[in-house]
């Protein structure tokens, strides 16, 4: 898994049925990538929901946070409004799992995403990354914790 | 990545039991829950089978997304406790959940016998709603990762909560103590 002080690898991604997002579409901005396993599975859907409620505390780092798993867009769409999500969940479908991949965070063996946390800087270097086990929802903490760091100002 | 309760318990939690008991039992709840519900009565049970070895503490973290209601009974109960009746209100909202979207917290209120002219007054205070966003807040830095989310002696609990699990953890800890 890609770790701190790595450049964050470029992708492009259908976000809806009919619009892609490019990670350099967010620049200037934090980014926390979020890799799970699977739309509709139990611990994702928690994990979905409680970054949906945190999207205020994201956004005060001057955060946005992408899910991506290897579910087709049309499937993404469907959980989406299902769980009334209000951030992007990316469909990393077609090479299935290239982008996982490239971020050290795909399961070969399910053909799934690894539940893989990343925190990007403004310059998307990644500043923090975290595996964790496939049936722990990971919660939000870590996540702040490292967009705190960030925000801390540059001790002299 | 170890998460812990951030901040510790602090006399001005809502709590339960004996504060020195020597465990302490933290739940992150969300008032229209139906997990949060279900573990309830659980919570009862293994408060009267510990006693005073059993401290329990109840802190906010409505999802609001998920359930429309659940940030409003958090402020009903955080206005209940300005007539010394936190408990009974949280209690009483757990027993009646799925009366939540139908009936107002004025009639909850009156049901408790209390002033239900003052709890409604009492809950449009902002204090009130910062007290609750503040006990959310605390939950994602402890890293609560859904509802009910326990804590036991400030450690995330991340096994089983079913009645005969939670309680068996709990007696061992003590053993141990």
């Amino acid at each position: 898994m890609l770790q701190k002080g790595t450049p964050a690898p470029e992708f492009e991604l259908f976000c809806t049925p009919d619009q892609k997002i490019r990670l350099s579409d967010l620049a200037g901005k934090k980014v926390i990538l979020a890799f799970y396993p699977a739309d509709w599975s139990p611990v994702c859907s928690d994990q979905m929901a409680l970054y949906n409620e945190t999207l205020k505390y994201f956004r005060k780092y001057n955060a946005e946070i992408l899910g991506i798993s290897v579910d087709s867009r049309w499937c993404h769409m469907a959980f989406s409004a299902d769980r009334k999500l209000h951030f992007p969940l990316l469909a990393d479908f077609e090479p299935k799992g290239s982008v996982a991949r490239a971020y050290g965070a795909y399961d070969e063996k399910e053909g799934e995403c690894l539940r893989a946390l990343f925190v990007l800087d403004e310059q998307h270097i990644i500043q923090w990354s975290y595996l964790s086990p496939t049936g722990i929802n990971p919660g939000a903490d870590g996540i702040l914790d490292a967009l705190e760091e960030l925000t801390q100002p540059v001790k002299s | 990545m170890a998460h812990s309760l951030r901040p510790p318990f602090s006399d001005k939690d809502h709590f339960q039991g004996d504060i020195n008991a020597p465990l302490e039992l933290v739940e992150y709840g969300d008032y229209q829950c139906p997990h949060c519900g279900r573990a309830y009565p659980i919570i009862k049970h293994i408060q009267s089978q510990l006693g005073k070895e059993l401290k329990f503490v109840f802190r906010n973290f409505p999802l609001s997304e998920s359930h429309p209601q659940a940030f409003a009974a958090a402020v009903a109960a955080e206005a209940a406790d300005r007539q010394g009746a936190f408990w009974k209100m949280h209690d009483y909202i757990f027993e009646y959940q799925s009366r939540l979207p139908l009936e107002p917290f004025e009639a909850f209120a009156k049901a408790l016998g209390l002033d239900s002219q003052r709890l409604i007054h009492d809950m449009q205070d902002p204090a009130l709603s910062t007290k609750v966003d503040a006990d959310f807040d605390s939950g994602l830095h402890s890293g609560v990762n859904g509802t009910p989310t326990f804590f036991i002696n400030g450690k995330r609990y991340d096994d089983s909560w079913e009645e005969e699990d939670l309680l068996a953890h709990l007696q061992r800890m003590l053993v141990k103590h």
